[in-house]
C-alpha cells in the first residue's frame, strides 16, 4: 500500500443555477490573457446539449482517454507511444479552434470615433484570432438553457447514446446544467500523453500541473485528455489547464470556483488513496465496474492500517485530519451520493458529482403530482427512462442502479426533512427505504442544504516551512538591517516592536479577514498595517487617509 | 588558398559551431519558456497534416544521410565492402527523394503560412529569416546534389568535403580541401554555417529536445512542489520565486 492525498471536488448539480459566476472568475483569474481567450479552464455546460469543445464526449472522434488492448491492458486510445511520436509532426486528433470556438471582441473604438451621420454607429465583432470582422455563429455555451434545441441538441453524444429516437420534444424536455473544471485525475492521460513529461502529478495533494518551462508544445496533451480539459496557448505555444488554484489552496483557501460559487455547491477535501492499485483498478473489464473500483481504491481515513501507512508514506497529521473530516470522503461513502463524470474513460477522475433530482421532481409538479412526497418521486426515479438513462451514461457508464440509489437517497432527504419543516412526526420508513437513518438523514441535510463554509471546504494548508522563511527573508521588511538584534531593530520596546511579520502573510491575514466577514463598518479595523498594497477599497482605514478636518489642526 | 578560404571555411565554422552550441546553452538557461514548436495547428489542420510529415520526414532522412556522409570515412564504407558505385547509387536516390520530399514539405508550409490568416498572423520576424535561410540552404543542398550527380558526371564529396568537415572537429581545419569544391556545394555548406548560427535563436531549438524520453519513462510523472523550483534561472539570492 502506497498511501498518497489528493485533493477533491465534489458538485451538488441541484443546486447549479448556471449562472456561469465560476467561469467567469476563473477566467478572470487565470486566463484574461492573449492566447487563452477561447480558454475556460472552469465551464458550465447545459444538458442535454454538445459541450464545449463541440461533442468532447465523443471518443470515437476524440480517442481521449484509455482503452484496453486485446490483453486486458491499459493503452491511450489514441494510440502508444510510439504511434505518438511517428504522429508528433501534426497530431491527427487535435481539436481546431472552431471545435472551441473563434474568440471575439467588439469594435468599441467605432462608437466614439465614427464621424457625425445618420445612423447610429455599431461596434461590429472582430475575431481575437485574424483581427478580421467576423460572424460569431459559436461560443463556449453557445447551446446554454437548451438555446437552438430541437436542432443542436441531438448532437450531444451522451444522448445519442441514451436512445436513437430520443425526439428533444422541446416542451417536455429535462435539463440541468454541468460544471467542469479539470479533473485531476489519479490517471492522468493528459501527462501519459505527454512526450516530454512536462504534465505532472503533484505528490502531495495530486493537483494536475503543466511545467511550462518543460512544456516544448508538442500538443498531444490536448488528445489525451477525454475532457478536453488542457489547453493550447496559441500564442505561448504551451499547453495550459486547472491549477486547482494551487497559490489558494495551499494556505488553505478554496478555488475562485468554489469560493465565488452563487450556489455555493462546491465541496472541497482531502480523500487518501492507494498509488499502488490505480492501474489495476483502471484496467477492470467491465465499464460499469469502475465505479466501484475506483471506489476501492480510495482509503479508509479512520481505518488505523490507512493512518499508519499514511504516517510512513510522510503525510502529515493535519492532512491525516482533514482527511478524516472530508466532505468529499462523506459525501462518496458516508452518505453515497457522489459519483464520478465518466468513470469509462479509466483516467479516474476526481472531481465527482451529485446528479439533481430536478429533472424528476420536474416531471412530477409539472403533472400535478406532488414534487416532495416520497413515494411519488421513488416511483418517478424508477419510470423516468430518459432522464436516468442520460445521468446514468455521464456518471456510471451507463449503468441505472448506482444513479437510482443516488436519487433514491436525496428524494428520501426531500420528503424526510419537509415533514421536520412542517413540525411533523419524522418518518423513519422514509429514511429506512433507502438505508440510512434519520440522524444520517439529518447529517446529509445539514452537509447538502446548510452547506456551511468550514463544512465545505476542509483544506489543509501545504507544508513549505522551509519556503516560507526564505520568502520572510526576501519579502520581511525593506530594511537589510532589520535582524534580530540588528540595529534597524526596534526591540520589544519600540515602535513595530519584535519581528516583523512578512508582508505577505500580514496582506494575506488581512485579506482573509475582510473576505470572509460581511460587515463593510468594521471592515476599517484591517489587522496589521494598511497600505495601498493590502487596502481593498472598503471603509477608510485609518492612517491612509487624512483625517477630516486635519487641515484645521495643524 | 587565400585568406578569404581561411575565414570562410576555418574561422566562419568555429564561429557558427560555437554559437550553436553556446546560444543552445543561454537559450535554455534563460529562456525554457520560449523553448517551443510553437504548434499552429489550432488555426489550420489540413495542410499542416500534409506539410509538416512531409517536411519532418524528409529533413530527418536527410539529417541521417549528411551524417552518414560527412561523418563516416570513405575508407570505413569501403572497409565494409560497400563499393564506390553501390554508396553512390544508395546515396543519390535516397537523397535525391528525401530531399524532394524536405522541399515540397517546406513549400506547403511556407505557402500555408503565407495564406492562411490566422497563421500568417503568428508568424514573427524571426520566423521569416529562419525560413529564408532554411529554404536556401536546402535548395541549394539539392540543387547541388542534383547539378553534380545527374546533369554533371557525379562529384565525390566524399574525398574532400567531408574530410574537411571532419576535420574542424579534430581542430586541424584544411581550409585547401574546400576551397576546391564545385560552387554550390561551397555556398550549400556556407548557407548551412548560416542556419547553424541562428538556430539557436529560433524555434528550430525544438530539434534537440526531439522527445525520445518518452519511449522509457513511466507514463504517469509524480513529482514534489518541494523540488527545485525550474525557473527560468536560478533565483538570485535571497529570492523565492512565486509559485
Ligand atoms: C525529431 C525532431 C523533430 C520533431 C519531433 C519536430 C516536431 C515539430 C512539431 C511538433 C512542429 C509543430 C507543427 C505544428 O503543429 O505547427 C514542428 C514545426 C516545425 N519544425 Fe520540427 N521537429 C523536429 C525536427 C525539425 C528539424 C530538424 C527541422 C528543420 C531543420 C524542423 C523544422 C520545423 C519547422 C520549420 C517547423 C514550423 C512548421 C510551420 O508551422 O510552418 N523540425 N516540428
Ligand atoms: S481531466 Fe485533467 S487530469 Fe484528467 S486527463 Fe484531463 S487534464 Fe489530465
Ligand atoms: S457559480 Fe455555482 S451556481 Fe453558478 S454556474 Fe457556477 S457552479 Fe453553477
Amino acid at each position: 500500500m502506497r498511501v498518497m492525498a489528493q485533493l477533491a471536488m465534489v458538485m451538488n448539480l441541484d443546486k447549479c443555477i448556471g449562472c456561469h459566476t465560476c467561469s467567469v472568475t476563473c477566467k478572470q483569474a487565470w486566463t484574461n490573457r492573449a492566447g487563452t481567450e477561447y480558454v475556460w479552464f472552469n465551464n458550465v455546460e447545459t444538458r442535454p446539449g454538445q459541450g464545449y469543445p463541440r461533442t468532447y464526449q465523443d471518443q470515437d472522434k476524440w480517442k481521449g482517454g484509455w482503452e484496453l488492448n486485446s490483453r486486458g491492458r491499459l493503452k491511450l486510445k489514441a494510440g502508444g507511444r510510439l504511434k505518438k511520436l511517428f504522429s508528433i509532426f501534426a497530431n491527427p486528433l487535435m481539436p481546431s479552434i472552431q471545435d472551441y470556438y473563434e474568440p471575439w471582441t467588439y469594435d468599441y473604438d467605432r462608437l466614439f470615433s465614427a464621424p457625425m451621420q445618420a445612423d447610429t454607429p455599431v461596434a461590429r465583432p472582430r475575431s481575437l484570432i485574424t483581427g478580421e470582422p467576423t460572424k460569431i455563429s459559436w461560443s463556449a455555451n453557445w447551446d446554454d438553457n437548451l438555446a437552438g434545441g430541437p436542432e443542436l441538441a441531438p448532437a450531444d453524444p451522451v444522448l445519442r447514446k441514451v436512445s436513437d429516437q430520443v425526439k428533444l420534444d422541446f416542451e417536455n424536455a429535462f435539463m440541468f446544467y454541468l460544471p467542469r473544471i479539470c479533473e485531476h485525475c489519479l490517471n492522468p492521460s493528459c501527462a501519459s500523453s505527454c512526450p516530454s513529461g512536462a504534465i505532472y502529478k503533484r505528490s502531495e495533494d495530486g493537483i494536475v500541473l503543466v511545467d511550462q518551462d518543460r512544456c516544448r508544445g508538442w500538443r498531444m496533451c490536448v488528445t489525451g485528455c477525454p475532457y478536453k480539459k488542457v489547453y493550447f496557448n496559441h500564442r505561448t505555444g504551451k499547453a495550459e489547464k486547472c491549477t486547482f488554484c494551487f497559490p489558494r489552496v495551499e494556505v488553505g483557501l478554496p478555488t475562485v470556483c468554489s469560493e465565488t460559487c452563487v450556489g455555493r455547491l462546491r465541496y472541497i477535501g482531502i480523500i487518501l488513496y492507494d498509488a499502488d492499485r490505480v492501474t489495476e483498478a483502471a484496467s477492470v473489464a467491465d465499464d460499469k465496474e469502475l465505479l466501484e473500483a475506483q471506489k476501492s481504491v480510495m482509503l479508509d481515513p479512520h481505518d488505523p492500517a490507512v493512518i499508519d501507512a499514511a504516517r510512513a508514506a510522510g503525510i502529515p497529521e493535519d492532512w491525516l485530519e482533514a482527511a478524516r473530516n472530508s466532505p468529499i470522503h462523506k459525501l462518496i461513502f458516508e452518505f453515497g451520493v457522489a459519483l464520478p463524470l465518466h468513470p469509462e474513460y479509466r483516467t479516474m477522475p476526481m472531481v465527482w458529482y451529485i446528479p439533481p433530482l430536478s429533472p424528476v421532481v420536474d416531471v412530477l409538479s409539472g403533472t400535478g403530482h406532488d414534487g416532495e412526497d416520497a413515494g411519488n418521486l421513488f416511483g418517478a426515479i424508477d419510470a423516468l427512462r430518459i432522464p436516468i438513462g442520460y445521468l446514468a451514461e455521464l456518471f456510471t457508464a451507463g449503468d441505472p442502479e448506482p444513479v437510482r440509489a443516488v436519487l433514491r437517497r436525496l428524494a428520501a432527504m426531500r420528503s424526510y426533512m419537509r415533514r421536520l419543516n412542517l413540525g411533523q412526526e419524522p418518518d423513519e420508513s422514509i429514511a429506512a427505504a433507502v438505508g440510512m437513518t434519520g440522524q444520517g438523514v439529518q447529517d446529509m441535510h445539514r452537509l447538502l442544504a446548510i452547506a456551511a463554509y468550514d463544512e465545505r471546504y476542509v483544506i489543509p494548508k501545504a507544508h513549505a516551512e522551509q519556503g516560507a522563511q526564505l520568502e520572510e527573508l526576501a519579502l520581511g521588511s525593506g530594511c537589510s538591517l532589520d535582524y534580530e538584534g540588528g540595529p534597524g531593530m526596534n526591540g520589544p520596546f519600540g515602535e513595530a516592536s519584535g519581528m516583523p511579520a512578512p508582508i505577505a502573510v500580514e496582506n494575506f491575514h488581512a485579506l482573509k479577514e475582510r473576505q470572509r466577514g460581511d460587515d463593510l463598518d468594521d471592515a476599517g479595523e484591517l489587522r496589521g498595517r494598511v497600505n495601498l498594497l493590502n487596502w481593498d477599497g472598503k471603509g477608510t482605514p485609518d492612517g491612509l487617509f487624512p483625517k477630516n478636518g486635519k487641515k484645521e489642526e495643524s | 588558398m587565400n585568406a578569404l578560404d581561411v575565414v570562410l571555411w576555418v574561422v566562419a565554422p568555429y564561429v557558427a559551431l560555437t554559437v550553436f552550441v553556446l546560444g543552445h546553452v543561454w537559450r535554455y538557461r534563460y529562456d525554457k519558456f520560449g523553448w517551443t514548436t510553437r504548434s499552429s495547428q489550432m488555426y489550420e489542420s489540413r495542410l499542416l497534416r500534409i506539410g509538416s510529415p512531409l517536411f519532418h520526414f524528409g529533413i530527418l532522412v536527410v539529417l541521417l544521410g549528411h551524417i552518414g556522409g560527412l561523418v563516416i570515412p570513405k575508407s570505413w564504407t569501403e572497409a565494409a565492402g560497400v563499393s564506390e558505385h553501390a554508396y553512390h547509387v544508395v546515396a543519390v536516390v535516397l537523397g535525391t527523394i528525401a530531399g524532394v520530399a524536405t522541399l515540397g514539405g517546406l513549400a506547403i508550409l511556407i505557402y500555408r503560412r503565407r495564406t492562411v490568416g490566422p497563421v500568417f498572423t503568428a508568424t514573427t520576424r524571426n520566423d521569416k529569416l529562419m525560413y529564408a535561410v532554411l529554404a536556401v540552404a536546402i535548395v541549394l543542398g539539392l540543387a547541388a546534389t542534383v547539378m553534380a550527380n545527374i546533369v554533371g558526371g557525379g562529384y565525390d564529396y566524399r574525398t574532400t568535403i567531408s574530410p574537411w568537415f571532419r576535420s574542424i572537429f579534430y581542430f586541424q581545419p584544411d581550409p585547401a580541401l574546400m576551397a576546391g569544391a564545385p560552387l554550390l556545394f561551397r555556398l550549400h555548406a556556407l548557407s548551412a554555417l548560416l542556419l547553424f548560427a541562428i538556430w539557436p535563436f529560433t524555434r528550430l531549438v525544438h530539434m534537440l529536445t526531439a522527445p525520445v524520453g518518452y519511449l522509457t519513462r513511466p507514463y504517469v510523472v509524480y513529482r514534489s512542489r518541494d523540488e527545485q523550483p525550474t525557473g527560468s534561472r536560478a533565483p538570485r539570492r535571497g529570492w523565492e520565486p512565486s509559485r
